[in-house]
C-alpha cells in the first residue's frame, strides 16, 4: 500500500517537475521532440537511482556518525557528479548502443537539480533503504512523463504561429502552466 | 568591458532569469512571497560574488581538465557557508525556502559565471560579474514574487491591501509558470522595442 | 603567472588542495554558528510556548518531559503548573508531516494553538495559521475525537483545505491522548501539581 501512495504521489500529485519545480532546465531544454524526451528521462531515471542509493549510505554510514550533516550538500554533489562520470565511462565500454542513446544527456544531468533535489528531499523523508530507491525511481518515471508529455505538446506546438516576443521559452513556460493546472486536478488522490 | 558596463550587464542586459533564462528552478519554487523571492535572491548573490571571487583568484592553480570539479567544490562550500548562517540568523526564512537553499549549489547560474567569466578575468571585474548577476536575478525574483503574491494573497511584502477575492492560483504551481512565461514575454516585447 | 599544466600531479595535488582549504573554512563556520543555531531552535520553541499558554516565569525548554515521541513543555508561574504545551505533529498533512504546538491548560481544556513548520500548499492550508482557523480550537475541552464538520465534527474546515483542517484535528488529538496517558507518570516524576484530567 505504502508501495502504491508513493507511486501515484510521485507521478502525479507531487510530480517533481510540474509541482516540486525541480529539473526545471531539461524540462525547458529538450522536450522538443518525444524521443530525445524519452531518452533524458531514462538517463534521469538511472542516474537518480544510482545517486539516490549512494547518496543515502553515504549520509546514514559517514555523515551521520561522524556528526558532520552539514557537509552534506558539498558531498552529495560531489557524489553525484563522480558517478555521472563513472556511468558515462562504464556505459561507453559495456554498452555502446545505450551510450549512443544515452551519452549526450548524461554531462547535462550533473547541474540537473531534479537528482540532488530527489537526494534531499528523500533524506528528509527518513526512508529506509528500499523505500528511498523506490521513491527515486518513481520520481524519475514522473520526471520522464512530464517529458514525454510536454514533448507531445510541444510537436504541436510548432505548426502554430506565435506572437513574436512569446516565442522561445516564453510560450513554453505559459504550456507548462496549463499542464500543471491540469496536474492540480490529481490532488487529493491520496490522502 | 568597462567596470561598469560589466556591472549593469546582469542587471538588464543579459539578466539571468528572463533574458538568458538560467536557475529556472528556485525562480519558480520560491515566488510565492515577495520576502522569499528576495531572500532567495540575497542568498545567491552572495554565493555568485564570493564563487566568482575565489574562482578568479585560484584560476592559475586550477588545471583546466579538473576545473569544473574544482568549481563545484569552491561553489558548494560557499552555499553551506550561506546555509549555515541563514539557518542560525533568519530560522523563519531558512525554512520557508527549505531544500533550495542547499539546491543553489546546482543553479546552472554560478558554474555558468565561473565558466564564462571569472576564470577568465579578474577579481575584481569577476567580483562586479557576481554583483551584477545576482542583483539582477534577485531584482526578477523580488518583482515577479511581489507579482504573484498580490495576485494570490493580495499582499506585498505581507502588507495586505485587503482584497476579498484573490486568485489563488498564483500562489499554487501553475501560477508560477505563468507569471514566468509572461514576464519573460514582456522583457522580449521591451528590448525588440529598444532596438 | 602561467596557467598550471594539466598532469596528474598537479590536478591530484591542486583538488586536495581546495578541498582542505574548504573543509577547513566550513568547519570554522560550522563551529561559529553551532551556537547561534542552537539558540535560535530553542528561542523558536519558547516564542511558540509563550504563544499558546498563559504568562509563565520558568523556562519550558529546561523542564521539557519527552513521552509517545512528543515533547511537552510545562509552564508554571511561581512554581505551579499553569498550562503545558506540548509539541505534536500529524503524518496526514497534503504535503506530509507538519509540527503543531498546542497549549493545555492544567484541566485538560485548549488554550490556543499554532502550526509550527509547514509545506501545505501557500493560500490553502497554509490558513491553519490564520486566527480564525486555529481560534475555533480555544477554550475546547476534548471529549473523544477532534474532528471536521464534513466528517461529523464540530470544527469549520478551511475552505478547500479539508485535508489540512483534518490533519490540524488530528495533531491535537494526538497531543491530548499523550497528554491524558502520561500524566501519571509525568506527576511521579516531577512532583508537579496534578492536572484535572478525566
Amino acid at each position: 500500500m505504502e508501495f502504491v501512495s508513493i507511486i501515484i504521489l510521485a507521478l502525479f500529485v507531487n510530480n517533481v517537475v510540474l509541482s516540486q519545480f525541480l529539473g526545471i532546465c531539461p524540462f525547458l531544454g529538450v522536450s522538443n521532440k518525444i524521443p530525445t524526451a524519452v531518452g533524458m528521462g531514462a538517463a534521469v531515471i538511472f542516474v537518480m537511482v544510482l545517486a539516490n542509493l549512494v547518496t543515502y549510505l553515504l549520509y546514514t554510514y559517514l555523515l551521520v556518525p561522524m556528526d558532520i550533516a552539514f557537509m552534506q550538500t558539498i558531498s552529495f554533489i560531489l557524489v553525484i557528479a563522480a558517478l555521472v562520470q563513472m556511468v558515462e565511462i562504464i556505459l561507453k565500454k559495456v554498452s555502446p548502443p545505450l551510450y549512443q542513446a544515452l551519452g549526450i544527456f548524461l554531462p547535462l544531468i550533473t547541474t540537473n537539480c531534479a537528482v540532488m533535489g530527489t537526494a534531499l528531499v528523500a533524506i528528509t523523508k527518513n526512508y529506509d533503504l528500499v523505500h528511498n530507491v523506490f521513491y527515486a525511481a518513481m520520481t524519475g518515471v514522473g520526471f520522464t512523463f512530464a517529458m514525454v508529455i510536454m514533448a507531445g505538446l510541444r510537436e504541436q506546438l510548432a505548426l502554430v504561429k506565435i506572437p513574436k516576443s512569446m516565442q522561445g521559452a516564453s510560450i513554453v513556460l505559459v504550456t507548462a502552466g496549463l499542464l500543471a493546472m491540469a496536474f492540480m486536478g490529481f490532488s487529493g488522490m491520496v490522502k | 568591458m568597462s567596470n561598469w558596463k560589466t556591472f549593469i550587464n546582469g542587471l538588464w542586459k543579459e539578466n539571468p532569469t528572463v533574458v538568458l533564462v538560467l536557475g529556472t528552478c528556485p525562480t519558480l519554487a520560491v515566488t510565492t512571497e515577495a520576502i522569499n523571492g528576495l531572500g532567495m535572491g540575497a542568498a545567491t548573490t552572495f554565493v555568485l560574488v564570493f564563487a566568482n571571487i575565489f574562482v578568479s583568484l585560484l584560476k592559475n592553480f586550477i588545471p583546466d581538465k579538473v576545473r569544473i570539479a574544482a568549481f563545484v567544490v569552491i561553489i558548494a562550500s560557499f552555499v553551506t557557508v550561506v546555509d549555515l548562517v541563514m539557518k542560525a540568523y533568519t530560522p523563519a526564512l531558512y525554512s520557508a525556502l527549505g531544500i533550495f537553499i542547499p539546491l543553489i549549489v546546482v543553479n546552472c547560474i554560478l558554474l555558468g559565471r565561473a565558466e564564462s567569466f571569472a576564470q577568465k578575468n579578474g577579481v575584481f571585474p569577476s567580483l562586479l560579474d557576481g554583483l551584477g548577476m545576482g542583483l539582477g536575478f534577485t531584482a526578477a525574483l523580488t518583482i515577479m514574487a511581489s507579482v504573484r503574491e498580490l495576485l494570490g494573497n493580495g499582499s506585498i511584502f505581507g502588507h495586505s491591501f485587503g482584497f476579498e477575492n484573490n486568485m489563488l492560483l498564483f500562489i499554487l504551481p501553475p501560477g508560477a509558470f505563468l507569471v514566468y512565461g509572461y514576464m519573460i514575454a514582456l522583457t522580449n516585447k521591451i528590448k525588440s522595442k529598444q532596438k | 603567472m602561467k596557467k598550471l599544466e594539466s598532469t596528474l600531479p598537479n590536478m591530484v595535488l591542486s583538488l586536495l588542495l581546495i578541498c582542505s582549504i574548504m573543509a577547513a573554512a566550513l568547519a570554522l563556520v560550522y563551529g561559529a554558528t553551532k551556537e547561534p543555531i542552537a539558540q535560535a531552535y530553542i528561542k523558536g520553541e519558547n516564542d511558540a510556548v509563550k504563544e499558546v499558554v498563559p504568562a509563565f516565569d520558568n523556562d519550558p525548554n529546561a523542564d521539557q518531559w519527552e513521552a509517545d515521541g512528543l515533547v511537552f513543555y510545562p509552564a508554571k508561574k511561581n512554581g505551579e503548573l499553569v498550562g503545558t504545551a506540548v509539541k505534536t505533529f500529524t503524518e496526514s498533512g497534503f504535503s506530509g508531516r507538519f509540527d503543531v504546538m498546542v497549549g493545555f491548560l492544567p484541566d485538560g481544556t485548549i488554550y490556543n494553538s499554532k502550526v509550527l513548520s509547514h509545506k501545505e500548499t501557500p493560500g490553502l492550508g497554509s490558513k491553519m495559521s490564520d486566527p480564525k482557523f486555529h481560534d475555533q480550537f480555544n477554550n475546547l475541552k476534548i471529549e473523544g475525537n477532534l474532528s471536521v464538520k464534513k466528517d461529523g465534527g464540530t470544527i469549520d474546515a478551511i475552505t478547500a483545505a479539508t485535508i489540512s483542517s483534518r490533519a490540524y484535528c488530528d495533531a491535537i488529538n494526538r497531543a491530548h491522548a499523550a497528554l491524558t496517558n502520561n500524566n501519571n507518570t509525568y506527576d511521579s516524576t516531577s512532583g508537579a501539581t496534578k492536572g484535572g484530567q478525566e
